[in-house]
């Protein structure tokens, strides 16, 4: 695989600002046919505002894009596709309605002399795509009736389609298991056999190692240090994103461990997940690792009354209990941190002091009308407890930054006082700095006797905060750890099935 | 966000501009209108949308619609003069309405919730079911000898005013709706729901089970609504308030209730309601036609959405200067 | 690098999608279910009553729905997209009216003219229709809402100015005829209905609009993300949907021949009905002019089985209502069972 003379995209001084925030400053980039360029930063580093703006999303205040060496201004999402950039989003932009063939060549249909819509045409076309990419997809498929990984294959085979030259990933594997990221990679290294110039906007450095070839650390708008990923290692690359030591990242105290607060015997929801079963102690902190898909959310909803599990038993404090709605769960004393904060965690035009007594509304009300003092006193214990920063308990918590807006779900549901607290994906999306401080919050709740679960992705997380882990592979219990002999081989072994 | 909660108090007080420009306009345009006689006409002639009305708030808040309303109406209506005609007997008449309106509002609810339909073309295939079924039970007949007692409540006044006895009805559950909206627990999971139905899930509260109770209210009111028209036209007819589910939509989304749910007042309603009452008094004041009437009635209509629309357009546009000129403290 | 068929066919075989491909298979077999439905009304109201299966009964079906079909045509466009058109019912009553009245003050103007005029002023209101929604971003059931009220304040106004009923005896013969001529043995109404709908049907599958109009209402965002021009698709739907309004208007104004300020009224109801019967989904972005047709037809079946058995005519508007709360929870329901089906037969994979 060569290196063809320059550069196909080259980004020179790039600044951008939304509102008051200054999100890109000054940013030189260079993007090559034919690599991996891997895009790592923490959330508001600009990573995705430099994807938009190669996307024709966002226009940049200043400086200069270049593509194949010519000087040009991107002005619409159409314009970036003209050219011949791909952006494949997180959450695939594809029509649900129509089939596989269509959403590929939408707004771009093959047509015959007469400028009629060439349908025979476009499903040969759409079919030798998908061949040439080894990829078994029905052309004739409704979109909807396709996973995730596999409606990325389509955007992917989109991309092609238009002949793109340049492919930008957006955390593509976020949703994936780890077969289907396998079956991605193998697609990734073809196109860049094939020339094409991929930029891999993603958090998780393992996969960065195995299929980057140069990477790009911004931080805080700014670029940071392009390199070949050969020559950097893990805490590298982490010390640049972040800017301080590795070992500042997860403090996690001691706290005592009690008696058993929940105990879960062979939960099983058929397709989802089968016979999980463990138990939870006071003052413990259980991790759920596993990739995407393996089922931990789902038992956690089974846990917080949103789903039912076909068997199994629920045990709580030595009394075994029927969870069938969330209300029920609150009653017993469980709470859930919800994964996507915006979607299920917040209500986004309310402010900081109802989203936080919104569960609990019983308690600052009297005889069922709510007492606004009480509301404000209780939001306020919660948000200086947590260190919100805002202008106050009113103010809506979209005006919020993402690590803030966490803390006030958090507060909402330290508010109902539960005795079980089950976190699904707690620092997701925010920032470092928040990050920490929620660990520590996540620390300081375990010592004062919570029992908490949490669920989380980020291995380096899971290691660092939780006393004992749970592995969970496609529904399945695969590995249960100690903290002491726990490591990352292990864990990921456990993670993707493999038995030692 | 603030700016447009700002905004929406801004509506109301716009309304109440509306209301006593309104006023103003009648009095200017009729000599007829000031008089306790005209209050009453203005009172008596809305009180069925305004009691349907109440309920249509609250579902058009956590983001449902009801257009069956007035099919329920006119069902209540027939089976009130159908079981008078049969038994005699006004009171087991007037339950049996009222259970009619509980029966559909249930029947409304579960489609909604249990199967989880969308509400607008269900309550548009209620629409016509209700009403067929108003046109089977009663054909092309029309029941009109009520007995004196019943129809001195729908057309007469509470003595020694000129409000009529619906009137009181409807104040007190205005009294009740604003405080259960604006006040209570119920309220805040009313907002919640239409703003964000899954964080609203997450937080416990009951979703379906608040819809299907929201759905049946409607149902029951509307029932209610039916035994008020049929005592003051004294006569049950499947045609009764055919296209009143219009105007109730109109006097909500006048209101400043956002039709996608999560925004929206009672008192804006209570307000809207007047206007357009006093509206269509003045033009039946003016011997202008009720079919013309509905001309402004859709303008009106139109213009609630148009209007806000226009203004948070201009609103944006005039902050997007703002931040160009000078920047904002970071959050 | 090309690929031979054989590999390509190997690849398809592997293909878990195939499942997927049952859903697109249900919206064909929607059109499918709505035959053998058609079917089924047939023969049990044929063996009760012989005279309702004679070639002129089942024109006298066509002949009462084809101009519900035409109206049925433009809802079909506007849904797509993900809107609705409520104000149907007023803008055919409203295009009847002047036209029945533009043949009763000059019986000798050319019939072409009357026609264009009635067109045209159908297409006028659907394009205020369309400029409120796409421009005004009123949600189109408001705006709809309030242009049905309105149109039919205007017919109002209209018939209060000039007449407030057109007779048969008042317009000239050839209008009339319009509703009655037959061409090679077939009514001339149920042949305008049939080509209206075979243009519009193969306009929504051969071109670039048609299917983009499909992509607007499928997923609106995505649509804008590749360029595609939402508003002008959203106001060309509702324009073409009061075009059609006010072709359907003339020729009822010559079917019905009596006409006065309310007529069509209601008219929205049997065309929602006819649209999510035949399948059309409400939130956009499926459905086909065919099922639309369809649709429109088993109702018009149903109805008049009604009046062969000699069932009241009271029944009718309940069973449009069972018609469309049915069709609604069918769809439902078979969509919920398909994706249950293809997600348990991905995890057994």
């Amino acid at each position: 695989m060569t290196q063809t003379a320059g550069p196909i995209v080259e980004l020179v001084g790039i600044s951008k600002h939304f509102g008051g925030v200054q999100a890109l400053r000054g940013v030189d980039f260079q993007l090559f046919p034919g690599e991996v360029h891997a895009l790592v930063g923490e959330n508001g580093a600009g990573k995705s505002t430099l994807v938009k703006i190669l996307a024709g999303i966002h226009r940049p205040d200043a400086g200069v894009v270049k593509f194949d060496g010519q000087v040009i201004e991107l002005r619409s999402p159409t314009q970036a596709q003209t050219l011949g950039i791909a952006v494949v989003q997180q959450e695939p932009m594809l029509f649900p309605d129509l089939d596989v063939a269509e959403n590929v060549f939408m707004g771009r249909h093959p047509r015959d002399r007469f400028g009629r819509v060439d349908w025979k045409r476009m499903y040969r076309e759409v079919d030798q795509l998908l061949a040439s990419l080894d990829v078994s997809l029905d052309s004739h498929a409704p979109v909807q009736g396709l996973s995730v990984a596999e409606q990325q294959l389509v955007e992917i085979a989109k991309a092609l389609s238009l002949q793109a030259r340049v492919l930008v990933l957006d955390e593509p594997t976020a949703a994936l298991s780890a077969h289907e990221v396998d079956e991605l990679f193998a697609i990734v290294k073809q196109l860049r056999e094939r020339g094409v110039a991929i930029l891999f906007v993603s958090h998780r450095l393992e996969e960065i190692f195995s299929i980057g070839d140069r990477l790009t650390v911004f931080r805080d708008g700014a670029h940071i240090i392009t390199a070949p990923v050969s020559e950097m290692s893990t805490e590298e690359i982490i010390r640049h994103m972040v800017g301080r030591e590795l070992s500042n990242l997860f403090p996690k105290g001691e706290a005592e461990i009690g008696e058993v607060v929940l105990e879960v015997r062979h939960l099983t929801r058929p397709g989802v997940f089968s016979d999980v079963s463990f138990q939870l102690r006071r003052g413990e902190i259980l991790g759920f690792a596993g990739l995407v898909g393996a089922g931990r959310t789902e038992v956690a909803r089974v846990l917080f009354g949103i789903d039912r599990a076909e068997s199994g038993e629920i045990w709580l404090k030595g009394r075994q209990v029927q969870i069938r709605s969330p209300q029920q769960a609150m009653e017993h004393g469980i709470a859930y941190v919800p994964e996507d904060r915006h979607q299920q965690g917040l209500v986004m035009n309310f402010s900081i002091a109802a989203n936080v007594t919104l569960p609990i509304l019983q308690k600052v009300s009297r005889l069922g009308l709510v007492d606004p003092r009480r509301e404000q006193q209780l939001a306020r214990v919660y948000s200086e407890q947590l260190r919100v920063r805002s202008t106050g308990v009113e103010q809506l918590v979209n005006a919020l930054s993402g690590g803030n807006q966490q803390k006030v779900v958090l507060g909402k549901w330290l508010a109902t006082e539960p005795s079980v607290l089950i976190l699904d994906e707690p620092t997701r999306g925010i920032d470092v700095g928040a990050k920490s401080e929620v660990h520590r919050i996540i620390s300081e709740l375990a010592a004062r006797g919570l029992a908490i679960i949490l669920i989380s992705s980020e291995l380096p997380e899971v290691l660092a905060m939780a006393d004992r882990i749970i592995v969970l592979h496609e529904g399945r219990v695969t590995g249960t750890f100690a903290r002491s002999e726990a490591t990352q081989e292990r864990v990921m072994f456990a993670a993707t099935g493999q038995d030692e | 966000m603030k700016k447009l909660t700002s905004l929406l108090k801004t509506w109301e007080a716009l309304l109440v501009v509306l209301l006593l420009v309104s006023i103003l306009l009648g009095s200017l345009l009729s000599p007829y209108f000031l008089s306790g006689f005209n209050f009453y006409a203005v009172t008596s002639n809305i009180m069925e949308i305004a009691i349907m009305a109440l309920p249509m708030t609250l579902i058009i808040i956590v983001g449902e619609i009801d257009l069956s309303v007035a099919s329920v109406l006119g069902l209540a209506s027939v089976v009130l003069g159908f079981l008078w005609q049969r038994s005699n007997s006004m009171p087991l008449a007037i339950i049996a309405a009222l259970l009619v309106g509980l029966v559909a509002g249930y029947f409304n609810g579960v489609l909604v919730t249990r199967l989880a339909l969308p509400s607008l073309v269900i309550t548009i295939g209620t629409l016509a079911l209700f009403r067929g079924l108003a046109y089977v039970v009663l054909g092309d007949q029309a029941v009109s000898n009520f007995p004196t007692a019943f129809t001195n409540f729908g057309f007469g006044t509470i003595p020694g005013t000129e409000l009529p006895w619906s009137g009181l009805i409807f104040a007190a559950l205005v009294l009740i709706f604003a405080v259960v909206l604006h006040f209570s627990r119920l309220g805040r999971q009313l907002y919640a729901m239409g703003n964000n139905k899954e964080a609203a899930r997450f937080a416990g509260i009951n979703v379906a089970r608040i819809k299907l109770a929201l759905f049946i209210l409607s149902g029951l009111l509307a029932a209610l609504a039916g035994v008020i028209f049929t005592a003051r036209f004294s006569s049950a007819r499947p045609d009764n308030a055919v296209g009143f589910e219009l105007e109730v939509v109109t006097v909500v989304l006048l209101g400043g209730v956002d039709i996608f749910g999560g925004r929206g007042s009672l008192p804006g309603v209570v307000l809207a309601t007047f206007i357009v009452a006093i509206l269509q008094n003045i033009l039946g004041l003016k011997n202008i036609s009720g079919d013309i009437q509905s001309l402004a009635i859709g303008l009106l209509l139109i213009l609630s959405v148009l209007g806000p629309n226009l203004a948070r357009r201009i609103q944006v546009v005039v902050a997007r200067r703002r931040l160009a000129v000078g920047s904002s403290k970071q959050v | 690098m090309t690929t031979t068929s054989k590999e390509v066919e190997r690849v398809k075989q592997r293909g878990l999608s195939g499942q997927a491909r049952l859903l697109g298979l249900v919206s064909r077999v929607r059109e499918l279910g709505l035959l053998i439905v058609l079917l089924l009304i047939i023969v049990i109201v044929g063996i009760q009553a012989p005279r309702f299966l004679s070639i002129n009964n089942f024109e006298q079906i066509l002949l009462s729905v084809a101009i519900l079909a035409i109206v049925a045509v433009g809802e079909t466009l506007v849904v797509l997209a993900r809107n609705v058109d409520l104000s149907v019912g007023s803008t055919v009553g409203f295009t009847a009216f002047v036209t029945a009245y533009f043949f009763k003050e000059l019986p000798h103007a050319n019939l072409l003219l009357g026609i264009l005029l009635g067109c045209g002023l159908g297409l006028a209101l659907g394009m205020v229709n369309g400029l409120i929604v796409s421009f005004g971003r009123v949600p189109s059931i408001v705006a709809t809402l309030g242009t049905l009220y309105a149109y039919r304040g205007l017919v109002f106004i209209f018939a209060a100015n000039t007449t407030s009923q057109v007779n048969a005896y008042d317009v000239p013969s050839d209008y009339l005829a319009l509703a009655t001529t037959q061409i090679f043995g077939i009514p001339a109404l149920i042949l305008i209905a049939a080509v209206v709908a075979i243009i519009v049907g193969y306009f929504l599958r051969t071109s670039q609009s048609g299917r983009q109009l499909y992509a607007v209402g499928s997923n609106p965002e995505a649509a804008k993300m590749i360029g595609i021009r939402a508003n002008r698709l959203i106001f060309a739907a509702f324009s073409a949907s009061g075009l059609l309004c006010g072709l359907a208007g003339v020729l009822w104004g010559a079917r019905f021949a009596t006409v006065d300020a309310t007529n069509a009224t209601g008219l929205e109801l049997q065309v929602i009905a006819a649209v999510v019967v035949g399948g059309v989904n409400i939130f956009g972005g499926s459905g086909t002019i065919l099922g639309a047709m369809l649709g429109a037809i088993v109702l018009g079946t149903l109805e008049n089985a009604l009046n062969i058995l000699n069932i009241s005519q009271f029944w009718l508007q309940a069973i449009y209502g069972a018609a469309i709360i049915g069709a609604v929870v069918l769809d439902a329901f078979i969509t919920r069972w398909l994706q249950r089906a293809i997600r348990a037969g991905r995890k057994r994979a």
